[in-house]
């Protein structure tokens, strides 16, 4: 059923739509149409598991979300900024080209699966598999940032861009629990603030200590995802941060037999 | 260390007739032949040949020939040559096997004991010469009802993507060919009004206006990827498995990733592009809906959405568990299907053969009624039409081939694919080699075979005196078995002949 658009305009051009009761289509294709009609600034509300949330739109708009988005929020985008209110679910910016998503809370699992492009900032945790596949080309070079901690398989196959995990949400003196970080590493980098064991990491990677213009580059990033949640960056750099990188390009280069 | 390998193949050479012209010596990327200035010879190195009759062909006096290295081993069926040589290799580099095309086994190819039905008398056969017979399929979901009211139909179909013949190109990757091979399956494919599929590392921006007849694939790796891409094609296909490698990952190694496949793949020069076995989003069919889905909002539902799956044991309820994942299309890649590279342990023991696999898919999608929410597309060795009107009768709506589209451009089937070099121009990305792959005339050739093809189907649909090839899928009263087992005939859903 086509929905038709029937939304108050608020001040600021912000314009409102309520997505109770609509499902997943249907919300995606009042966001089509209002975007197709010029509009820039959406705000979604009591948002309740709908899927693939901006998804299509393929334009600088922002989109603000109040609720909880379902799966696949921002899978594809290339362009739209997404700030959700609260917790998203899983496969949040799936491939995604470019734009930004900001969350409020946790993500769940492959949370920047095979993202290329764009920033994604989570200021709580975040579940299993995430960033896998993440890779970057040209000027193009994704950002994943996670306030807390991660589950297993945290970057594994990762290709290319950033991985930084703040462990903010963990106790003094408590370690990441992730185990298998890093896996199938083969370009790209991890900076993961707090305590690992060796075993926690997969077999292709290497710990490196930052270098100046590591920490620059951290540094940018972390006064970016302080100003989104309001913390005080210079506290979370006083910590000290390690550096994964992997080993090789080519981890399987000697598998095979000519 | 020393190699114990013997060559597998031995270059024979007329010295009558060698003129010294050095054709041999520049035709042979695997550089077998080799010029001696100062005793003005041409020299052979029979363990770099791999078989690929480039230098026969090509050499103007018709001097050299190439055979296989009759070096006797001890005759035993157990202990083959192959496997002695394979042990060899490995016992030297402690390395998985690589290989390239399809399965060269000798599995039982059921294509050739199934025999075809003619009308004889009794409901007449039709003349294809004089009378309109028709090709023309339509890939897509069709819905379960039609409601018309009036003139008009009211339900809403999902999109509809027609061919002139039931024949597409299968995914064979810019990276695995060169980008004349794609470029000349691209317009081959415009022109006979059918599709080619990009394989799965993205689509060449030369190609983007091919897009109308471009089914581009979303795989493991997501390589090339993104809203333009999907936009840009005609059908989306989410590749999960391959018949050549069922369950694993692909890799395309980092020596293959040249300037033009890495923008093209929009991953860095020289790293390696790994695909991972499993897609990390897809852990069921409930995810596997999820990108579905995802695609179909992508595109705002214009584009029907392929899952192609290699043939295995369970790939009847695997079909169905897809069928109801919302795609519109599933895609079946059987035992005997290529690769430009695999492990060949995979490639040789993995996976069922395509003919089964049509035949339980089909089966199962009627049982549960859900056949028409899907189309059929069958691949894997795909040899002649004859295997393309079998594979209609037992149940696919359309074929896939790719070797039999590379045969046409000129690949001798040596199954080098993997090491990049390919003197046929082909399975390469040097550029000294892929030039030589001409693609006007390489597109005349794939036309010309997908135009034979389609006059013999419609020969023998007018011999069955069916019109239409939309009469015939699923007519498996068309089919005969000979020589089968009553097991593989129940399978098959075929009677024996005669009987």
């Amino acid at each position: 059923m086509k929905q038709t658009v029937k939304v108050k305009p608020s001040t600021n051009e912000k314009i409102v739509v309520d997505a109770k009761g609509k499902d997943t289509k249907q919300l995606n294709e009042i966001l089509r149409q209002l975007v197709a009609q010029g509009h820039t600034h959406i705000e979604l509300k009591n948002v309740f598991g709908q899927r693939y949330i901006g998804t299509d739109l393929r334009k600088p708009v922002q989109i603000d979300i109040y609720g909880t988005p379902g799966n696949d929020l921002g899978s594809f985008i290339e362009g739209p900024r997404i700030v959700v209110h609260g917790n998203a679910q899983d496969g949040c910016g799936n491939t995604m080209n470019d734009g930004k998503i900001v969350i409020h809370g946790h993500a769940g699992d492959i949370t920047g699966f095979a993202m290329r492009g764009g920033k994604i900032f989570v200021r709580d945790d975040v579940g299993y598999r995430v960033a896998i596949h993440m890779k970057e080309y040209k000027g193009k070079k994704p950002v994943l940032v996670i306030g807390g901690t991660a589950q297993d398989f945290l970057g594994e196959y990762i290709a290319g861009g950033i991985l930084i995990v703040l462990g903010l949400t963990l106790k003094r003196d408590e370690k990441h629990r992730a185990n298998f970080i890093g896996t199938g590493m083969h370009g790209g980098v991890i900076y993961l603030r707090g305590n690992v064991a060796p075993h926690q990491l997969g077999k292709e990677v290497s710990i490196l200590k930052l270098t100046k213009e590591d920490l620059r580059e951290l540094r940018a990033y972390v006064e970016e995802f302080a100003s989104h949640f309001h913390f005080d960056s210079e506290e979370i750099m006083r910590e000290k941060f390690i550096k994964l990188l992997p080993l090789t390009l080519r981890p399987y280069g000697k598998l095979y037999a000519y | 260390m020393k190699t114990l390998l013997p060559p597998e193949f031995k270059i024979i050479r007329d010295e009558a007739k060698c003129i010294k012209c050095q054709v041999c010596v520049r035709q042979c990327g695997f550089e077998v032949h080799t010029y001696d200035e100062e005793e003005d010879v041409v020299l052979s190195n029979n363990a770099k040949c791999v078989a690929c009759s480039r230098c026969v062909k090509f050499c103007p006096t018709s001097a050299l020939n190439v055979i296989k290295n009759p070096l006797s081993y001890r005759e035993n069926t157990n202990w083959r040559q192959e496997v002695i040589h394979d042990i060899i290799k490995q016992a030297e580099t402690g390395g998985v096997i690589l290989t390239g095309m399809g399965n060269d086994k000798p599995y039982p190819i059921y294509w050739d004991h199934l025999v075809l039905n003619a009308s004889q008398v009794t409901n007449p056969p039709i003349d294809p010469l004089r009378e309109p017979m028709e090709l023309r399929t339509y890939l897509g979901s069709k819905p379960d009802q039609l409601v018309i009211k009036g003139k008009h139909v009211k339900t809403k179909i999902p999109p509809q993507v027609p061919i002139e013949t039931p024949i597409l190109f299968s995914a064979m990757s810019y990276g695995s060919i060169s980008l004349n091979a794609q470029l000349a399956l691209a317009r081959a494919a415009s022109e006979f009004g059918t599709l080619w599929n990009t394989g799965e590392g993205g689509l060449h921006k030369e190609l983007y206006k091919y897009g109308s007849t471009t089914i581009v694939q979303v795989a493991s790796g997501r390589f090339g990827v993104h809203p333009d891409y999907l936009y840009a094609a005609r059908v989306l296909e989410i590749k999960i498995g391959q018949g050549a490698k069922p369950g694993i990952g692909g890799h395309l190694p980092g020596e293959k990733v040249s300037s033009p496949v890495s923008r093209t793949r929009m991953i860095p020069k020289g790293t390696d592009a790994l695909s991972p076995a499993p897609h990390h989003d897809i852990y069921s069919i409930e995810d596997l809906a999820q990108l579905v889905y995802a695609l179909k909002e992508a595109t705002n539902y214009q584009k029907p959405v392929c899952v192609k799956i290699a043939a295995v044991h369970n790939s009847a309820a695997i079909a169905s568990g897809i069928a109801r994942a919302g795609a519109d299309i599933i895609a079946l890649d059987g035992l005997r299907g290529g690769t430009g590279a695999a492990p060949k342990i995979i490639r040789d023991n993995v996976g069922i053969p395509i003919e089964l696999a049509i035949a339980s898919v089909d089966t199962r999608l009627r049982q549960e009624g859900i056949r028409n929410r899907v189309s059929l597309i069958a691949a894997g060795g795909f040899r002649s039409s004859a295997d393309v009107i079998k594979a209609i009768a037992l149940g696919a709506d359309a074929v896939y081939i790719a070797t039999a589209a590379l045969v046409a451009m000129g690949c001798h089937l040596c199954q080098k694919c993997y090491t990049g070099i390919c003197n046929w121009g082909i399975a390469t990305q040097d550029p000294y080699l892929s030039k030589r792959l001409n693609p006007d005339l390489a597109t005349q050739r794939l036309i010309n075979l997908l135009r034979g093809w389609s006059l013999e189907i419609k020969e023998m649909l007018g011999g069955m005196g069916i019109n239409a090839i939309e009469s015939l899928r699923g007519n498996r009263l068309h089919l005969r078995a000979v020589g089968l087992t009553q097991a593989e005939m129940d399978v098959l859903g075929v009677r024996q002949a005669g009987a």
